[in-house]
């Protein structure tokens, strides 16, 4: 390990530090923004360590994070908190290697729809399944978690997710990813089976998404499926990896964390008027920021430099 | 029984598929995956929402002031929107990536307009609410009426298509984009006319749903679900696939509705979805090399 | 000596005039005070603005103006402050739900806090109004669990009643009109895979059978679903004089047009949410008449009838037959109980709790903090969308059965 990565981990580590003990003199209110943004930043974080080495575009997202909800939702009242945390990454798990082994064939247009599709799916099959066999559909959850508590364990979960993202980036299996969006038989002659490489990025990706849906769950007291499974997580994770680059690690922090305040803002100041400022703002990324925040920035960098 | 619900599915299939139609131009031809296609469909059922409540006009003549309007919001959108995004697109990645994106940010200014314009609320008319008799069941008329629209815009379009130099050509740049130009063919042209041509479609479709259906200004990402599972079920930029899958679609989810369960035939549409996408991938009608 | 025990004590005084002036903050800042700031956030985007932007949103805006141009709302002192109202959109998630009310409360330091709306982000919002202290009327909610609720969030109020009230109603309507000859009694019942669906199918299935009424079709469908004419087939070859269905709007109104295309001509014709609306009288006209549904107005009541007519002036739109005007009620009732207590928001809830309120329903007043002096079903006569069960109570018109055929 270098001077230098020492050095970067010992910066990492003050920050989240510094970020854990937020709550102990910010105010609840500080602590809530705080929780949804941690959130959007590991759910585009682990967007992108799938989707941004292999180019799958995935709107799958809350078919994991609904899945991590609602497991907290049937469990909560009869396996103690961490257990309940475990069995929702299994299961989140047992669905990602089920579906990563029957989609991962597919490319382009068709995985996208492929994936929303399957958001819905399990959507329907848990209400089905609800209506028909337990005969209620809501689910309540009265846990005792603070949301200084829930804004915790993302933060943890952050940090988990940046060290693999960044660990990964340093072994054999990075530099096949390297080069895995570009050409397959180049990365595959890196010595690494892309397949199970590609399976074990969606797992690891759709794991991390479960969590963050069962540690944000307790937030809400009262889970049902269209609650659960609201597509536009999908969407939003997407438009944020997207806009801070999800090829790089720290992209998709850049691209959650103005996108979130800015959603914040324009729901509170223009409440009538926010889906129009908002579409007209994901235009304007898509024509001024066609790869990403962090790219943009590198690319003005780079022109400075050489002047 | 059974003759009820083949019928029933086949005039709701009727609507799937014109809806689709549009959709699989746009993105067969165009290359533009759009995701405010179904905005556009619930702007044109409050256009003839209003012309029916407020001056009067019945739905059908409706269609003759909505489709040419689709056409030209089509033709904008592509022009000021789409052209920039394909020209300075790489690989068909990026511009899909790019158009998703876009037409997203399309989604929700459409919606919120007609949010300022027309409020959250369930909008619906009563037109041509009577019952049809057909070989021994009662279908609505407006209903049937749409299945007929569906029916013969769709033929209309596959035999312009298939039938017309100018079809021939739009056909060209979807199965070959790069090859297009070296007959002669302008792709760029081609690819607006495609693309306003599913504009006019998705107006045709928002006309003929608002004459039976209930919509609300945020109910189009459903009609987008729709009309893409359709699509991809057919194959993308395929018309006579788009116009079989939406009937089989419309069949199979009546068919579930009355021999197995109401409460599974969302599951099940998308259970055959994502089976068929396994099995072929390229869609039921679609060439497995693209 | 003397000298310290002096200064103890001033300091202990002085301790506790602070301590009072604390205690009594919201009064003696009442003074220089120049409005009252009323918060909410409601789904104004997504799937659920539909539902918001009929029963609960207008009459928020219509209450705010009514108070407004009144002068503001009065507080013991008999002066008058406007409201100042802060809206945020929930964009139907809850998570956004969630801190938009934290915002409400730590943020913007509302002074109070309207309810969402829906069952499930009603019960979202609940620890959090607990939490900060904030009365929630909450009203666009049907739930059974209410009396637990209460007993959890001692200032939530719940002010819709719960599946049991309503399908506990209509079973003993069927039960009485099969008694009586007019029905047979058999009922097919179909339910929209949601909610509202569930919580009063599942209510309905032991009514039912207990009221010695057979279920001879009983089918769920998901929400989204648009054609209808498979369940309408079953239930018209089903047998039963009476259809019920636990729906939607968007499938409120596709089952009536459907229902009239395929002449299905059930004795008694009940359907869910949407029956009330406004919109569902007009487009149906004399084919309204004898549809059946939850809610219900008491025709003869005029304060009623006088805000019906005041809400299509001002938001222009009419109310809806169930939820709106408890949603106006429920306002009136915070607004006299502020009038009563003053800004002090445990006072105001324990008012709520306990007093009695004149309100466009007549005579209002919780018990249990839940509000059930409700009409469990109403039906459509002349017009207008009246209450017919409980059949006891004052107001209440008499059932129209059976129910006329489709005109054409």
């Amino acid at each position: 390990m270098t001077a230098r990565t020492l050095l970067g981990l010992l910066v990492a580590g003050l920050v989240l530090a510094a970020l854990a003990a937020l709550p102990l003199f910010a105010g609840p209110y500080a602590v809530t923004l705080m929780i949804g943004m941690t959130g959007y930043v590991v759910l585009a974080t682990a967007w992108g360590l799938f989707s941004g080495p292999t180019r799958y575009v995935s709107l799958a997202t809350v078919a994991f994070f609904g899945i991590g909800a609602y497991t907290v939702g049937v469990f909560s009242e009869t396996l103690p908190y961490p257990l309940v945390l475990l069995v929702a990454a299994l299961i989140g798990l047992a669905v990602a290697l089920v579906v990563g082994l029957s989609t991962l064939r597919l490319a382009g247009v068709y995985f996208v729809i492929f994936t929303f599709g399957l958001a819905e799916l399990i959507r329907q099959l848990v209400t089905w399944y609800e209506v028909n066999v337990t005969g209620t559909l809501g689910r309540y959850i009265f846990l005792p978690v603070t949301p200084e508590g829930i804004y915790w364990q993302l933060l943890a979960l952050a940090a988990a997710t940046f060290l693999f993202s960044w660990g990964i980036g340093r072994t054999r299996w990075g530099l096949a990813l390297k080069v895995i969006g570009d050409d397959e038989v180049v990365a595959s002659h890196c010595g690494i089976d892309i397949t199970r490489l590609k399976l074990a990025l969606f797992a690891v990706s759709a794991v991390i998404i479960t969590l963050v849906g069962a540690i944000q769950a307790p937030r809400w007291t009262y889970i049902e499926p269209s609650i659960a499974f609201n597509p536009t997580i999908s969407f939003l994770t997407l438009i944020m990896a997207l806009l801070g680059g999800a090829d790089r690690l720290w992209g998709p922090l850049l691209g959650a964390i103005p996108l979130f305040l800015l959603f914040e803002w324009l729901s509170a100041n223009f409440p009538n008027h926010y889906p129009i400022i908002l579409g007209l703002v994901f235009i304007a990324i898509v024509f001024l920021l066609p790869k990403g925040v962090l790219a943009a920035v590198e690319s003005r960098l780079r022109k400075g430099g050489a002047r | 029984m059974l003759v009820t619900a083949l019928l029933s599915g086949l005039v709701l299939g009727g609507t799937y598929a014109l809806v689709a139609m549009g959709l699989t131009l746009q993105y067969g031809i165009a290359r533009i995956m759009n995701l405010a296609y179904g905005e556009t469909i619930i702007a044109a059922a409050f256009l003839a929402y209003v012309l029916f409540n407020g001056l009067g006009i019945n739905p059908v003549l409706g269609l003759l002031i909505a489709v040419p309007l689709g056409f030209v919001f089509g033709y904008l959108v592509y022009g000021l929107m789409m052209r920039p995004l394909v020209r300075r697109a790489k690989s068909r990645e990026t511009l899909e990536i790019d158009s998703i994106l876009a037409t997203f940010g399309l989604l929700f200014v459409i919606q919120g307009v007609m949010l300022v314009f027309f409020g959250s609320n369930y909008t619906s008319y009563s037109y041509l609410n009577i019952g049809v008799s057909v070989l021994g069941t009662t279908i609505a008329a407006n209903r049937l009426l749409a299945f007929a629209l569906a029916i013969v815009l769709g033929g209309g379009l596959y035999l312009l298509l298939t039938r017309t130099l100018w079809g021939t050509a739009l056909r060209a740049v979807a199965v070959s984009p790069t090859s297009a130009p070296l007959v002669g063919i302008d792709v760029e042209r081609a690819a607006r006319t495609a693309f306003a041509i599913g504009g006019a479609l998705a107006a045709a479709g928002g006309v003929v749903i608002s004459m039976y259906q209930t919509f609300t200004a945020t109910a189009g990402v459903v009609f987008t679900m729709k009309a893409l599972i359709v699509v991809i079920m057919g194959g993308v930029g395929n018309i006579l696939g788009a116009l079989f899958s939406g009937l089989l679609l419309g069949l199979v989810e009546t068919f579930v509705a009355t021999y197995v369960d109401p409460g599974l035939t969302l599951a099940a549409t998308y259970l055959i979805f994502l089976a068929i996408l396994l099995w072929r991938p390229a869609g039921l009608f679609g060439r497995s090399a693209r | 000596m003397k000298s310290l025990q002096r200064r103890h004590v001033l300091r202990v005084m002085a301790a506790a005039s602070a301590l009072l002036a604390t205690g009594i903050a919201p009064g003696a800042l009442a003074q220089d005070r120049t409005s009252v700031k009323i918060g909410y956030a409601i789904s104004k985007t997504g799937p659920n603005a539909g539902g918001a932007g009929i029963t609960t949103l207008p009459n928020y805006q219509l209450w705010v103006k009514d108070v407004n141009d009144a002068g503001g709302l009065e507080l013991p002192d008999g002066r008058k402050l406007p409201i100042e109202v802060i809206e945020y959109d929930d964009r139907s998630a809850s998570e956004e739900l969630v801190r938009a009310v934290e915002r409400l409360a730590t943020q913007d330091e509302a002074d109070f806090i309207l309810a969402p709306w829906g069952t499930g982000f009603n019960l979202a919002a609940a620890p959090l109004f607990d939490r900060y202290g904030y009365p929630q009327l909450a009203v666009s909610s049907v739930t059974d669990k209410a009396p637990d609720f209460v007993k959890r969030w001692k200032r939530s109020f719940w002010m819709l009643g719960g599946g049991h009230d309503y399908a506990g109603a209509l079973a003993g309507l069927i039960k009485k009109a099969a008694a009586d000859g007019t029905l047979n009694t058999k009922v097919a019942m179909i339910s929209v895979a949601d909610g509202f669906g569930i919580d009063l199918v599942t209510a309905a299935r032991p009514a039912f059978a207990e009221a010695g009424i057979e279920l001879v079709y009983d089918k769920t469908y998901p929400v989204g679903t648009s054609d209808f004419t498979p369940m309408i087939n079953e239930a018209k070859a089903s047998g039963a004089d009476s259809f019920v269905a636990f729906s939607y709007p968007p499938d409120t109104f596709a089952l009536t047009q459907q229902s009239q295309v395929a002449d299905f001509n059930p004795k008694l014709l009940y359907l869910g949410v949407g029956t009330g609306f406004p919109v569902y009288g007009k487009n149906n006209g004399d084919n309204a008449t004898g549809i059946m549904s939850l809610g219900g107005i008491d025709p003869a009541n005029e304060a009623n009838a006088a805000y019906r007519k005041r809400h299509e002036e001002v938001t222009g739109q009419g109310p809806d037959y169930w939820g709106s005007v408890i949603t106006y009620a429920s306002l009136q009732m915070l607004q006299e109980a502020i009038k009563r207590k003053g800004l002090d928001r445990e006072a105001v809830s324990a008012e709520l709790s306990a007093g009695t309120f004149q309100t466009v329903l007549g005579e209002t007043k919780m018990e249990d903090n839940q509000l059930r002096t409700l009409w469990w079903t109403g039906q459509w006569q002349n017009g207008q969308f009246v209450g017919i069960a409980p059949a006891d109570r004052a107001g209440a018109s008499q059932p129209i059965l059976p129910r006329q055929a489709w005109k054409k």
